[in-house]
């Protein structure tokens, strides 16, 4: 039975930049506020898992040309160099460092080597997600 | 008397969520089941804001559009797993 998917596929084109655009908040709005690179990567694969749903796997690989375990490396490299970072300049292992910056259009915004830190979370978070959802989906 | 309103609504959302859990487990077939979870999803985001308003934060009111957008995919990924028998295909032609 060929079924009609017209209404998921339209929604879903729509829903999918809210999605995004909601886990980039989440993201940003970590350290002070609930959120953080954990809830925001799993946002964003929730995003990509929409996708998988309302399409297919071959259409979402070619948008998305990602090789997810290549993803987790990186995302572990940013994590423990921002980690390590620390040591080079005479501090504990983690010690992470911030200031307070008056950007334009933002005001005065503190920025902190955190952000580095979750950044590796965020991105370890989708690769390992992203992964884990493609093997088990995928039929042979 | 306005804390009183948010205690009670708090105990009758658990009690709809006890009912709705009973529903999952029991339910006769798997439509059941998906249509009472997606509510228990709904009852979830009704508590946290209701919880929200009883310990007078904003804080969790970004949880309440995740719980909400974790429900719709669940929701969409069970339809589609009753609808086709099948949650990810490989290509647009049909095959799985």
């Amino acid at each position: 039975m060929k079924t009609n998917d017209l209404i998921l596929q339209t929604v879903s084109k729509v829903i999918l930049f809210l999605i995004v655009l909601f886990s980039l908040y989440m993201f940003f709005a970590g350290h002070y506020h609930p959120g953080g690179g954990f809830v925001g990567g799993l946002m964003t694969s929730g995003a990509i898992v929409l996708m998988l749903l309302a399409y297919d796997i071959k259409t979402v690989t070619t948008i998305l040309p990602v090789d997810y375990k290549k993803m987790i490396a990186v995302g572990l490299l940013f994590a423990a160099g921002t980690a390590a970072g620390g040591l080079l300049f005479g501090v504990p292992f983690l010690t992470h460092a911030f200031t307070y910056v008056d950007l334009p259009l933002l005001g005065k915004t503190s920025l902190h080597t955190a952000v580095l830190f979750d950044t590796g979370v965020y991105l370890v978070v989708i690769g390992v997600t992203m992964t884990i959802i493609q093997t088990i989906g995928e039929s042979e | 008397m306005f804390e009183m309103v948010i205690y009670v609504s708090i105990f009758c959302f658990s009690l709809s969520m006890l009912g709705l859990i009973y529903r999952v487990i029991k339910g006769p077939t798997m439509p059941d089941r998906v249509v009472a979870l997606d509510a228990i999803g709904i009852n979830l985001v009704a508590v946290v804001a209701l919880g929200s308003i009883a310990l007078r934060t904003s804080e969790f009111l970004d949880i309440i559009l995740l719980i909400g957008i974790l429900a719709f995919i669940g929701t969409v990924a069970f339809s589609k797993y009753l609808e086709k028998g099948v949650i990810m295909e490989s290509d647009r032609d049909g095959n799985y």
